[in-house]
């Protein structure tokens, strides 16, 4: 296996007038969980049909685990599991003729299919209610058959938009562990889309920011934040005034300074140290309760990102 | 590609056959068919039921009936039900998906003519017993199933092909209609407008057309050959999974 699961190279595809993606170029390591984050209508849904081969790109190339995805989409399908936009579940079927079908349609054995179902279904809490047509489930419980699904026949790579969509907390938590697993354990690479930033952070090796067709960034959550980021000190006290206020801003270090209730939010230009901070406002009179130091989010990273980008 | 065919196929009929409407309406409408077609039809016409050839056109009847229901749902069906893009990121073929969505059709309207005429057969030897075994003569059992084959791959691609370019299953269906009804009431519309001087070569030839009721049958088999082969490699040409991804 080459140690790129993907590789695009200047992809495009373009509707008419919209470029639904639009010269992206990135690459994403074997065994690893990739998260591609953009806004709705940015092109990630777009992406993984190119990826999987069911669109033509109209400019540029791409290659899923060493095949093209113009000339060997059958090899890459083949080869991988995908859970798009929508579950994509037989509903007047059960759980276990569902996971059958794709099953037989991978040509699983029949004997290791009816494994392969139990074992599934059992990981996922549903193995109970299998013979029920899926019709009769709650959202949750399709999005997890949908997710299980796309590992019924043991795929190198994995593409899920959205996996934990419609999930509960323990649910969303739980998957979240098996994707890691997934990826750790059995070397799979995942390629997922989501909207949960927090989630991205949690699991993925890499992220990919994708807005208006255009790859903004690709790096580890730590680096994207980095990029972005502006080192903030929340204070907490009493007596903060408008003079204090304006000559915080006035410092050369200080990006901005907001005060809100009795909250002091003060943004630096670079990492610091919180001690020079606390001792100028104990000097100027202000009664401090707490004191919190820290980074921006991925989600502060990626809303600095979109906001640059327009 | 059998194979997957195969699988397609079992999916069809396990699926949109015999769990819609919670199975009830499939059934329901399967055993009005073999009731009317295997037992009524030939009690009403007894023995001559295993040797007029008017049987061969109530058996041609079946596919119509049993092949719409099944078709329209193909591909609009899907997509209506938010399943056609797991299907089409699948590893099926292009060439296996379409075949496995014509022929489950096909196959379901072959298999209940199939079993209409035994059971044709079935109910003459019982009401009307001669003490021997009374059956339809080969050509006419191999030919009538051989051309109810051949209408039900013909209704069945269109359907399918009608299915391909409908957004909904009413919409196909609608579409479906007006096609089977444009097919059957073209010949006559033409037939119609020809000149009166054609007319009447029509009528002076046809005593001789009845003597040559094999070369009819074999003009009749031949036509609907073509026609079905058109139709399939419309229906192929048709079938490409971006342009059914963005429809």
């Amino acid at each position: 296996m080459t140690a790129q699961a993907i590789t695009t190279n200047d992809l495009h595809c373009q509707f008419g007038e919209v470029h639904a993606v639009d010269g992206i170029t990135f690459e994403v390591q074997t065994g690893t969980l990739f998260g591609f984050l953009g806004p709705n209508g940015a092109g990630k849904t777009t992406t993984i049909r190119l990826l999987l081969g069911l669109l033509e790109p109209s400019g540029g190339s791409a290659q899923v685990l060493g095949y093209d995805t113009r000339t060997q989409s059958d090899e890459i399908r083949l080869n991988c599991g995908a859970l798009l936009e929508q579950t994509g579940l037989y509903e007047r079927l059960s759980a276990e003729e569902n996971l059958d079908l794709f099953g037989r349609i991978w040509h699983i054995p029949a004997q290791q299919r009816v494994q392969r179902v139990k074992e599934l279904l059992e990981k996922m809490g549903l193995y109970e209610r299998r013979k029920e047509t899926v019709n009769t489930w709650s959202r949750g419980m399709k999005q997890k058959l949908a997710v299980v699904r796309t590992l019924m026949h043991d795929p190198k790579l994995v593409f899920l938009d959205e996996p934990t969509d419609g999930l509960d907390p323990l649910a969303a938590a739980g998957l979240r562990e098996d994707l890691v697993d997934l990826a750790r354990q059995h070397g799979v690479t995942v390629f997922l889309t989501t909207h949960n930033l927090a989630e991205a952070e949690k699991i993925c090796d890499q992220v990919g920011v994708i807005n208006k067709g255009k790859l903004l960034t690709v790096g580890s959550p730590d680096e994207l934040r980095l990029q972005k980021s502006t080192y903030s000190i929340t204070v907490v006290g009493r007596g903060f005034t408008e003079a204090l206020l304006t000559e915080l801003r006035a410092m050369p270090d200080v990006e901005s300074a907001e005060l809100q209730d009795r909250h002091l939010a003060v943004h630096f230009k670079q990492e610091t140290d919180s001690g020079p901070l606390v001792q100028f406002l104990a000097g100027k009179g202000v009664m401090i309760d707490e004191v919190r130091k820290g980074k921006a989010s991925l989600e502060e990273a990626f809303l600095a990102l979109l906001e640059e980008q327009a | 590609m059998i194979q997957d065919m195969a699988i397609l196929i079992s999916k069809e009929w396990k699926e949109v056959v015999f769990r819609r409407g919670g199975g009830r309406q499939s059934w329901v409408s399967m055993l009005i068919l073999l009731a009317l077609l295997g037992v009524y039809l030939p009690y009403m016409s007894g023995s001559e039921w295993l040797q007029d050839p008017i049987a061969l056109f109530a058996w041609a009847w079946v596919p119509l009936f049993m092949t719409i229901g099944l078709v329209v749902d193909a591909f609009a069906g899907e997509r209506e039900r938010h399943t056609l893009e797991t299907l089409l990121a699948t590893r099926l073929s292009d060439t296996s998906i379409l075949l496995g969505k014509i022929f489950s059709s096909v196959l379901y309207a072959w298999s209940i003519s199939v079993i209409c005429a035994l059971m044709g057969a079935v109910t003459v030897n019982i009401l009307f017993s001669t003490g021997s075994f009374q059956f339809y003569s080969p050509g006419m059992f191999f030919g009538g199933l051989f051309a109810v084959l051949l209408v039900a791959i013909l209704i069945s691609t269109i359907g399918v092909f009608v299915s391909l370019k409908s957004a909904t299953v009413r919409q196909a269906y609608q579409k479906l209609n007006l096609s089977i009804m444009a097919i059957w009431l073209i010949p006559f519309i033409l037939l119609q407008a020809f000149p009166d001087k054609v007319q009447n070569f029509f009528i002076k030839i046809s005593p001789m057309l009845d003597a040559n009721l094999t070369l009819i049958i074999a003009g009749f088999f031949g036509i609907l050959v073509a026609a079905d082969i058109i139709v399939l490699l419309l229906a192929k040409k048709r079938f490409q999974r971006a342009r059914l991804i963005l429809e």
